[in-house]
């Protein structure tokens, strides 16, 4: 019995259904805790039961009606669980499958509540639905433990306070809250996808987990094409996690990658969500960028990229939400679907404008169109300025690269 | 559990309201707490005058403190407000909702905190 692995994997889980049963987030963590000690004491000489997960539910159900018989002000709550909870967990009950998935589906609802700011219901997702320790969470964002537990508590306090309830939302709330929900895994992908710094396999530990997610919205809310559209953006952009850093540790960018290293199941799993999602209605943001990243992914080589195209959807992005990011990138795309001269023309548009001044892929988009150009000098000193911009060491390291390769004079 | 439902609004631009405009609201206001009435919700609630008419009271080092005016200068003022019985945020969110001024001003909800458990505290 590997007992890590059952915490890792199974945690989650059966918090969600504990708080469910109890609905009480901290009360159901400290059970939960307690059946697992009381499981590591018994497992080894009384065998590991059939049913892993519902004798930790069970346990930790029994803790709980025990603790609250305990202070009389409890005592009704304690017999309410009582009697609710024995249909609910009955270990051969053959529903026992669905039970889980709605009680995650359910408790993603309340972690990601609009009426909690935001960083809180990212690491309370992670936290409750996933089951990653707070010593992890508060390394993949680079915050003091002490700050992220804080966080958490806050956050539980806010729910028990403000009665935000742990259910899924009506019909007509649906799709508003959707919003927020998917926001919060996108903001987790991205995290272990693009963040400038921390601790690599959490990272990408991020990124199993906001498939993860993306994938249980989409299988219980099959009718929503948005959420079609967030798995398959994230699948395609995760289809390239191998090729995107060389066995150095360098960051190589997509026009250069080994595209043998993509997961190409990954790769038709995602299209298949995006197009799927695109004929069910999706335009927002994530269909959008998913679009984008499947005229990628699905491209033989850099050059055949439908860059005419990419160019075109990063246009339809900037007219829903005008960003100087976007527009390096369209300036990027115009850059290859047209000519250099035009991509550089618009990059030199928005440096001129001085609003990304502090953004250290303004500089790098501009050296890379001046280096195709054989604008040496020129193309080092948007390097360098780059340089002094970049935090992400894979990333200067990659700028320090392409600065030698064009014969920089300087050290 | 109990909510107030605290509605701010521009008194200024409440101000500027046609007469006709100001007794449509007045008759939206009343329709909005006769349904909270009839679905159980509401426990009570009362427009304020407006902020020239307030007062603002402290008392520092045994000395009393009064001040014209409300207690912070913003641009918009408390102009009223509902307490209200509810299941739960989602269900006091959903009536906030519904308030008339919520489409020109903002609605603060608060849980109240009873008062066995204020004295616990």
């Amino acid at each position: 019995m590997d007992f890590e692995k059952l915490h890792r994997e199974e945690s989650g889980r059966i918090l969600s259904t504990l708080i469910g049963l109890l609905g009480d987030f901290d009360l159901a963590e400290e059970m939960l805790q307690e059946a697992y000690a009381t499981a590591l004491q018994k497992w080894p000489s009384e065998g590991v039961p059939a049913n892993p997960r519902a004798w930790l539910i069970s346990t930790a159900r029994h803790k709980a009606i025990d603790r609250l018989r305990r202070d009389q002000r409890f005592e009704r709550k304690a017999e309410e669980i009582a009697r609710t909870a024995q249909s609910a967990v009955s270990p051969d009950s053959g529903s026992e499958e669905e039970m889980f998935i709605d009680d995650r589906l359910r408790l993603i609802f309340t972690c990601c509540h609009p009426s909690l700011p935001l960083e809180a219901c990212v690491a309370l997702t992670l936290r409750t639905v996933c089951g990653i320790t707070t010593e992890e969470i508060s390394r993949a964002f680079l915050v003091p433990v002490a700050t992220m537990a804080q966080r958490l508590v806050r956050a539980k306090g806010k729910i028990r306070e403000a009665g935000i309830p742990y259910r899924v939302p009506s019909q007509e709330e649906l799709r508003e809250r959707l919003d927020g929900v998917l926001l919060v895994v996108y903001l987790i992908f991205n995290e272990g996808y693009l963040s400038s710094s921390g601790d690599a396999l959490i990272r990408r530990e991020l990124c199993a987990e906001a498939i993860r997610l993306g994938r249980v919205l989409c299988g219980l809310l099959p009718g929503q094409p948005e959420a079609q559209a967030l798995l398959g953006l994230m699948l395609l952009h995760d289809s390239r996690r191998d090729a995107r850093v060389s066995a150095e540790g360098e960051l190589v960018l997509l026009e250069e990658q080994d595209r043998s290293l993509w997961h190409t199941e990954q790769i038709r799993e995602g299209t298949e969500f995006v197009e799927t999602a695109l004929r069910r209605g999706a335009a927002g943001m994530y269909a959008v960028q998913a679009s984008i990243a499947a005229l990628h992914a699905n491209a033989k080589t850099a050059k055949e990229t439908d860059w005419a195209q990419i160019a075109a959807l990063y246009e339809v992005l900037l007219r829903a939400r005008a960003s100087p990011v976007i527009e390096v990138n369209r300036a990027v795309a115009v850059a290859m679907a047209r000519s250099v001269e035009e991509g550089l023309t618009l990059l030199d548009e928005i440096d001129a404008r001085e609003q990304l001044e502090e953004f250290h892929l303004l500089p790098a988009a501009r050296a890379d169109l001046l280096r195709r150009l054989g604008r040496r000098a020129e193309a080092a000193e948007a390097y360098r300025r780059a340089l002094t911009l970049a935090t992400n060491d894979i990333e200067r390291r990659f700028l320090r690269r392409r600065l030698g390769e064009i014969g920089d004079p300087l050290p | 559990m109990q909510y107030l439902l605290l509605i701010y609004h521009s008194e200024a631009e409440g101000a500027k309201m046609s007469p006709a405009d100001q007794s449509a609201m007045y008759g939206e206001y009343f329709k909005f707490t006769q349904e909270i009435r009839d679905s159980g919700n509401y426990l009570g609630g009362n427009p304020l005058k407006p902020t020239n008419t307030a007062t603002t009271v402290r008392v520092r080092n045994a000395k009393r403190v009064v001040t014209d005016g409300p207690f912070a200068e913003t641009k918009e003022q408390l102009g009223g407000y509902y307490l209200i019985e509810a299941n739960d945020l989602d269900q006091a969110i959903s009536i906030a909702a519904r308030i008339p001024g919520a489409r020109f001003g903002s609605i603060e909800v608060r849980p109240i905190l009873p008062t066995t458990q204020a004295v616990k505290a």
